[in-house]
């Protein structure tokens, strides 16, 4: 591990109390005022997060689209200018490189925007696939800040700070050079804790005041979040977080993201090895529900003694107050219903299989 | 930080109250403030015999479990089971919130806990 990064950020950070660890090689707030309390902020009314660790690489050329077809999961043809797609990048054998969001601008223009901990792993599997296609590649991960404002009075807050009508804005839609305070953003209906929100695009020397701006103006609408609550926001809303729910040995059909796989598109790398399981996965990404205890990523899953699978990720649910899990089991065990038993640390725990979605997603389509 | 004159401290962050050779055994302000937001304490059962070291509870907050090594030899004679109910009562009165009792069975064992000052003096030096 190098030296650990900072974003743009950072004494903001520190100015509003975070707790600073060490995240994907940045130095980034763990909690602020606390993450049951950021959590049920975002769910009621807004919360604002900074994710400049995340990468940003532009495809530009006449063969982007090709290009960004070839790579990924999803259905890029059907894309509109301005629309933005959650997909998945696979290997050959078809397990994930890593999700992410495709931005198409134009047909020759597209932005992607990766995971902070898969940048550079991310931009040289770009670069690999690159060969042949007649375009451009450029990681400007380090240019980039990227702010999220998340919540039901996120629309409201942020359309006192630009010019531009953001209803217009639809979801998974986007809007290059809207003014805020001056800076030139894009700015996408998107987010990661199934609220309705908006993620911000900006120059790294223009975030803070933006940063400052939104808390100002939102005064006891908004609070800044940290990382924890982003975790446990999405965690209840089903959205996969590469290393957990998905990774280099989890393909996305396991991981119960068929819907971002089009079999039907042209070619895609790992779109072969994918046919072959399609139909039947050896494992399946189910939700449980513990009668106690908490389970946390890792925790074995058994049926009788044998182990049939694995936590990604368990918490008491800060909006429902159950404690819920997502676990990678063998698909012969999944059915909805099932009783599980899991092992935490010496006590074994029962649990049952229900639906992963915890929380109803709130967006605004 | 709250930190009270008649308990004694180790660098864990724990407290204990000692009456005769029963130990009242907790966390301090400092501890839950790190911990954040509690939401489960796994507690041992009474009459469980531990050893120094033994990890006899475990902390759950909305991030992480932490476990709690026992800081002595004995018996646990009683469970505060009203943190199964309220496990935030550690957050908010972490010296009224026991987490169990210890009937303590090496008292040398609490040689070298702190006081009061020992206790802020090394909190200080923590932070």
């Amino acid at each position: 591990m190098g030296e650990l990064k900072r974003t743009p950020l950072y004494d903001e950070h520190v100015k509003a109390g975070g707790r600073i660890v060490d995240f994907a090689g940045y130095e980034l707030p763990i909690q602020y005022a606390g993450i049951s309390e950021e959590h049920n902020h975002v769910r009621t009314s807004a919360g604002l997060f900074d994710v400049s660790h995340m990468g940003e690489v532009t495809v530009k050329g006449p063969d982007a689209l090709k290009f960004v077809q070839n790579l990924v999961t999803n259905n890029v043809k059907n894309l509109v200018d301005n629309q933005v797609l959650y997909t998945l990048m696979c290997y050959e054998n078809g397990t994930v490189v890593d999700d992410l969001l495709v931005y198409r601008f134009e047909e020759d223009n597209f932005y992607l925007v990766i995971n902070a901990s898969n940048v550079d792993k991310d931009f040289a599997w770009m670069q690999k696939q690159a060969e042949g296609f007649d375009i451009e590649l450029v990681n400007i991960s380090d240019n980039v800040a990227q702010l999220a404002l998340q919540g039901p009075k996120a629309q409201e807050i942020l359309q006192e700070l630009v010019d531009f009508d953001l209803t217009e804005i639809e979801f998974f839609h986007c809007k290059r050079d809207i003014n805020v305070l001056g800076a030139k953003a894009l700015i996408s209906r998107t987010g990661y804790t199934g609220e309705d929100g908006f993620e911000i695009y900006l120059d790294n020397d223009q975030a803070a005041k933006v940063w400052q701006a939104i808390l100002e103006k939102g005064g006891e609408r908004v609070m800044p979040i940290a990382l924890g609550a982003r975790d446990t926001l999405r965690f209840e809303a089903c959205l996969p977080l590469y290393g957990h729910e998905i990774n280099d040995t989890i393909n996305p059909i396991e991981a119960g993201l068929k819907m971002f796989v089009k079999m039907d598109t042209d070619n895609f790398i790992g779109k072969e090895a994918i046919a072959a399981i399609i139909d039947a996965p050896k494992r399946k990404l189910v939700g449980l529900e513990l009668e106690k205890g908490i389970a946390r990523e890792g925790t074995e899953v058994l049926v009788g003694d044998q182990v049939i699978g694995h936590i990604t990720t368990g918490y008491l649910s800060p909006s429902l107050g159950k404690s819920v899990a997502l676990a990678l089991i063998d698909s012969e065990h999944g059915a909805m219903g099932n009783e599980v038993i899991l092992q935490v640390r010496k006590k074994q725990i029962p649990a049952k299989i229900v639906s992963k979605r915890f929380y109803k997603k709130n967006y605004k389509k | 930080m709250k930190v009270l004159e008649n308990l004694l401290y180790n660098e864990e962050h724990e407290w204990i109250q000692l009456e005769g050779d029963v130990a009242t055994f907790g966390i301090t302000d400092y501890a839950q403030d790190m911990l954040g937001g509690i939401v489960y304490v796994e507690l041992p059962e009474e009459e469980d015999e531990v050893e120094q070291g033994d990890s006899f509870i475990t902390i759950e907050s909305v991030k992480a479990a932490t476990d709690v090594l026992s800081p002595v030899d004995g018996e646990i004679i009683a469970v505060n089971e009203a943190l199964d109910d309220a496990p935030e009562s550690l957050n908010d009165a972490p010296y009224e919130a026991w987490i169990v009792k210890i009937r303590v069975n090496d008292l040398s064992q609490l040689d070298n806990w702190m006081d009061k000052e020992a206790y802020e003096a090394f909190c200080a030096k923590e932070a």
